[in-house]
């Protein structure tokens, strides 16, 4: 049924051939990218994560690399980074400010996670079973 | 895409007066975007709850890579081989739904189906995949794990295997809540992108967007579906690798 209600912008999505070929290659090389990452990331954990001296560089190290990930992932195969400017900042602003805040509040108000509740925290260690063979 | 920019009037009373989308962006993409946006808010919940609770219980918190360490077809154990493997089948399923989105850019067809085709078949070997970590993970090792507690006023001591909501034999109980809550949470939300893309792979056959003139359901779709992706390299991270 045809709906002459409804505004339909995308009709100019489309692309001809020599175009479809430059968005396939950078496809591909974000593929290619990705790949090299999650490789370099295994092998480095398999690597390096028995020693305690290299804990906080590895720590860091993922989560810039997983940050790097992300960024391809929304900004190439999401195609925000083709949108429109106030587009990409209507999404990306709220998500950065909040989570930015909430990660902010746990990495600062944590310290008292075990001093306020401690009968939580008892509770939780009297159900744990485990830990036997470790 | 990028024509929009360029097609459509820049000014900001031309932009916000009516009759054009400010955005340079359909309704559909835009709610699809917002829908994603509160899903990224919650699995950042899930995510940042977990690194609290791992942080507390640090001394008695597992160790992902000598949890998840079975392969399939092979008896020893390899850390993590496997998780590294799921990751990259998601990636690549991720790639093809892009080369999909591309093909409908071009009004091509067959690429449309071709490619969203690999795209479920990597999805479902996804969800397959994490089924199969789970059994292993509620089974547990031949070794098991020691516990106490009084029943009818007596200590008994009892030998129990694998990780269920209530018992963990790798360490702390709330490690295998976490696993079980944000893999299942992750694992339904591919399942569901599964089905969405079942769907639209079954429109794109019977050509219902070769008539509409457009692909765009299959970018949505597609939108949906890069989120699962994304939020798995999270969580590769922050439950596996760290």
């Amino acid at each position: 049924m045809e709906r002459d209600d409804v505004y339909e912008y995308s009709l100019d999505t489309h692309h001809d051939e020599e175009t479809g070929k430059k968005v396939r290659k950078k496809i591909y090389q974000v593929l290619f990218i990705m790949s090299a990452v999650t490789i370099f990331e295994v092998a480095l954990g398999l690597k390096l994560s028995g020693d305690p001296a290299y804990a906080t560089f590895l720590k860091y190290t993922f989560i810039s690399l997983t940050l790097l990930k992300a960024g391809y992932i929304v900004m190439v195969f999401m195609h925000l980074g083709d949108e429109r400017k106030n587009l990409r900042w209507t999404i990306l602003a709220p998500y950065l400010v909040l989570i930015g805040y909430l990660i902010y509040i746990c990495l600062t108000e944590a310290i008292y996670a075990g001093t306020i509740r401690p009968s939580i925290e008892m509770l939780f260690n009297a159900g744990s079973g485990g830990g036997g063979h470790h | 895409m990028s024509a929009h920019a360029t097609t459509q009037p820049t000014d900001t009373k031309t932009l916000w007066g009516g009759g054009t989308s400010p955005f340079g962006i359909s309704y559909g993409k835009m709610m699809m975007w917002f829908f994603l946006m509160s899903d990224a808010f919650t699995f950042s919940g899930l995510l940042t709850a977990y690194g609290f609770m791992r942080h507390k219980f640090h001394d008695v918190w597992p160790v992902a890579g000598d949890v998840f360490v079975h392969f399939p077809f092979y008896d020893g154990h390899i850390q993590l081989l496997y998780v590294a493997f799921m990751t990259f089948v998601l990636i690549a399923s991720s790639v093809t739904m892009v080369l999909a989105v591309e093909a409908g850019h071009r009004m091509n067809k067959k690429g449309v189906i071709i490619w969203m085709f690999l795209t479920i078949i990597g999805g479902a070997i996804f969800v397959g995949s994490q089924a199969w970590e789970w059994y292993h993970f509620i089974t547990g090792t031949e070794h098991g794990a020691v516990r106490t507690f009084i029943k009818d006023g007596a200590w008994v001591t009892e030998v129990f295997h694998g990780a269920n909501l209530k018992v963990n034999e790798y360490g702390h109980p709330l490690f295998a809540d976490f696993f079980f809550f944000i893999t299942g949470f992750h694992g339904f939300h591919v399942f569901s992108g599964v089905c969405i893309n079942i769907i639209i792979f079954i429109g794109v056959i019977q050509g219902r967007f070769e008539k509409r003139g457009h692909y765009e359901m299959v970018e949505k779709s597609g939108l949906y579906w890069h989120f699962v992706d994304l939020v798995w390299v999270f969580v590769f991270t922050f439950f596996y690798l760290l």
